[in-house]
């Protein structure tokens, strides 16, 4: 019985100092990878003629970037409990706004237009106060964080064709697709983001997420212009429910889609046709499917 | 040991100990509250604004992010921010005018004094009241905890969706790209920047001091990404004090500048500034005391010159200020400085004439502020300033009376450096000189050494 309990608690005790000691051993390996990534080829960025080092981009980091992403990059800054939306993870290397396809890496200009867009509803400032060079630096540190950037290669990005003509016809088979691909379980027949799903939409790491609201006049996130809106389409936003509807749609009915969203947008400098479209077509929200 | 050396010695031993014996935390006020965000993000160096935190004070202090009206924030906030300073300093003037058996004034001898200290108390106050709309309130009081309002300003930024057009009016900074709000040092002679506030020996125009918050109406705009920004105000010529106490006089303040991309370098901006401007040299008196608000006679000024700020990579960046100044002879000859007694050369009084000779002063002064920036938390600096009178007011004065020459070196360490506090340790010693102004017209000497806790919460 004795003997028993002794071994039970040196077993015991032995899980609990290789517990212990595998903590910092964790901790210690990341920032080793983190090193050793640091002096591979992998961390840099080419974004057209301009080559981004991440070792340049250190000091950037630390003074502009860390309360909120954290020294290892895993979004666990110091204020990252009071924030909501959550900081980029940038060790899962999972990123919304990309021109390439679903599930893989984005490009080095995608981080790069990232940085100086910022994240509308985010704590995600417009950082277009660096230099393009400090920017490229950066893309190559945020790089180093993940060894999906050693391992893979980023996505092909999509291609987008020319932009048609927006016309009465167009809007309404936009309005179709609409109802179609079911956009508004989430964003609501209206775009008031209030569909049947969207109270219980969630991202990837399991964490509550809203769909896009389009009558309050926010800017989505991954940019404002008609391209930025298609490749949303046909990218999806990866590690939330936003998924890509390549596979589903057409690039024409793509197109199509983003004729009727914009109708359902407040007046605004990219919409203008659309509206007046429209009223004269005397829209209405389209009938759940 | 002489007994500088041991001074010098003790409190650098001290400094030692206090940045050693903290530790490496983490904190930030106001609107770093808000946005979560690091000191480091807007402050090259607390307080002084870096590239972004300019843009974020352009955009009347928003990010832009859809998330700055403050419905979006936690009930619980509340923009407030202390700011006081405990310190320790060594004060030498080489000549001080001292009475004697033989009568007041009549010698004169090094007045050197130390010990600690504390500065006034800071209540910043300021946020946004809604999308584009913003505040900013600083009840500044002196080390006896008299108040003052030092800023009180409200503004609307965006109109007609712009970035171009923002307005703000009240009591407010000038749009100085290099703030002396902001300076990081301290010191009697390193804390303001002499050009801002320079005025001839003798002269009585206070209103042209574009370091003091001036009273009055300002229109700014910049690019989007803060490159291309310009500002034009309208002030009361008052020098920021309130109560209408002097004449009716305005002054117009004008900055343009314009910031280049320069790759590894950072982000050059160079800028002009100008103020031009009139203000009373008469006024009624009642009992021959000035009558306030009564002020007439209006004459001239102006002061312009060149903004620089220059990086050279991440850790060394220079900030130039040039000015060129110019009083009307009027206020050369004393006139114009009243409302807290008489002017000092008498009222301007229909029929007074200008003495014999009198000329309008001019001069011209330059700053070099240089930053090694070790770390987000540890910032060395060095500033030259010189001051040289290129025009007397008087033929008969020498050139160079009044004259400055002021060197301050210093840092400061911040070993709390988030989004909930601001504390930094610093550091500095300042050493002045004016030709001609000691009390039998030599050149007057000064020097402040000083040591203490900088924090806002």
């Amino acid at each position: 019985m004795r003997t028993k309990s002794f071994l039970r608690c040196s077993l015991l005790m032995s899980a609990a100092a290789v517990l212990a000691l595998s903590l910092p051993a964790r901790a210690q390996l990341t920032n080793l990878q983190q090193q050793e990534w640091l002096n591979s080829p992998a961390a840099v960025s080419h974004i057209g003629n301009l080559a981004g080092r991440a070792k340049a981009a250190a000091a950037d980091y630390r003074r502009y970037c860390v309360g909120c992403h954290g020294e290892l990059g895993d979004g666990n800054g110091e204020v990252a409990q009071w924030l909501d939306p959550k900081p980029r993870d940038f060790q899962l290397a999972v990123f919304k706004c990309r021109s390439t396809p679903t599930g893989t890496l984005p490009t080095d200009e995608d981080l790069f237009n990232a940085i100086a867009r910022g994240f509308d509803r985010s704590n995600m400032p417009i950082w277009n106060t660096f230099t393009k060079q400090e920017r490229a630096d950066l893309v190559a540190w945020i790089k180093h964080f993940s060894p999906r950037w050693q391992k893979e290669k980023a996505g092909e990005p999509i291609q987008i064709p020319p932009e048609p003509e927006v016309t009465p016809e167009r809007i309404k088979a936009g309005e179709e697709v609409f109802g179609k691909v079911q956009c508004w379980k989430c964003h609501g027949v209206q775009g008031m983001a209030n569909g049947p799903s969207a109270s219980t939409l969630t991202d990837d790491l399991g964490r509550p997420i809203l769909p896009f609201n389009f009558t309050d006049g926010s800017r989505p996130k991954c940019g404002n212009t008609d391209r930025d809106i298609y490749k949303i389409f046909m990218t999806g936003l990866d590690g939330t429910p936003m998924p890509s509807f390549a596979d589903n749609i057409k690039p024409d009915e793509a197109w199509d889609l983003l004729f009727y969203l914009r109708t359902l947008q407040p007046h605004n400098a990219f919409n203008m046709k659309e509206k007046q479209i429209a009223k004269q077509l005397g829209l209405k929200p389209v009938t759940p499917q | 040991m002489t007994s500088p050396r041991r001074y010098f010695a003790g409190y650098l031993l001290l400094t030692f100990f206090l940045v050693g014996a903290l530790p490496n935390a983490n904190a930030l006020p106001a609107f770093a509250r808000k946005y979560g965000l690091r000191c480091s993000a807007c402050h090259e160096a607390w307080p002084m604004l870096n590239y972004f935190g300019q843009k974020f004070k352009d955009n009347g202090y928003q990010l832009m992010n859809d998330r700055d009206a403050p419905i979006w924030q936690n009930p619980s906030y509340w923009p407030v921010t202390f700011r006081i300073t405990p310190f320790w300093h060594r004060e030498s003037t080489d000549k001080v005018a001292i009475d004697t058996a033989a009568g007041p004034n009549t010698s004169q001898r090094q007045i050197t004094s130390h010990g600690f200290d504390i500065t006034g108390l800071d209540f910043h106050t300021g946020g946004t009241l809604d999308k584009n709309l913003s505040f900013y309130v600083l009840p500044s009081s002196d080390e006896t905890g008299a108040f003052h309002f030092e800023t009180v300003m409200a503004r609307v930024d965006n109109l007609l969706g712009s970035p171009w057009l923002n307005v703000k009016l009240g009591k407010f900074e000038l749009d100085n790209l290099v703030s002396e709000k902001r300076i990081l040092t301290l010191s009697t002679f390193g804390g303001a920047y002499d050009i801002y506030h320079f005025i001839p020996v003798g002269d009585g125009n206070l209103f042209g001091q574009i370091g003091d918050n001036q009273l009055g109406v300002e229109l700014m705009g910049h690019s989007a990404n803060d490159r291309t920004r310009y500002s034009a105000s309208l002030l009361s010529s008052s020098d920021g004090n309130p109560g209408l106490l002097y004449g009716n006089g305005y002054t117009g303040f004008f900055t343009f500048s314009q910031a280049f991309d320069t790759g590894k370098l950072g982000v050059q901006r160079l800028g002009a500034y100008a103020m031009i401007g009139e203000a009373s040299t008469t006024y009624f008196t009642s009992n021959g005391v000035p009558i306030p608000g009564s002020g007439i006679g209006n004459k001239s000024f102006n002061r312009e010159g060149f903004v620089g700020q220059f990086y050279f990579g991440q850790h060394f960046d220079v900030e130039v200020v040039t000015q060129h100044g110019w009083d009307s002879a009027w206020f050369g000859a004393g006139y114009g400085d009243f409302p807290d007694g008489a002017a000092p050369a008498g009222n301007n009084t229909s029929g007074t004439v200008l003495p014999v000779g009198a000329r309008a002063p001019s001069w011209n002064g330059v700053f070099f502020e240089t930053h090694y920036v070790y770390s987000p938390q540890l910032i060395f600096t060095f500033r030259p300033e010189w001051v040289r009178m290129s025009q007397q007011a008087s033929a008969a004065a020498p050139s160079s009376l009044g004259n400055l020459n002021t060197y301050v070196f210093g840092y400061r360490y911040m070993p709390i450096m988030t989004s909930r506090a601001g504390f930094a340790i610093f550091n500095e010693y300042s050493w002045n000189r004016q030709r001609g102004t000691a009390p039998d017209g030599t050149d007057l000497t000064g020097s402040s050494l000083m040591l203490g806790f900088d924090f806002d919460f």
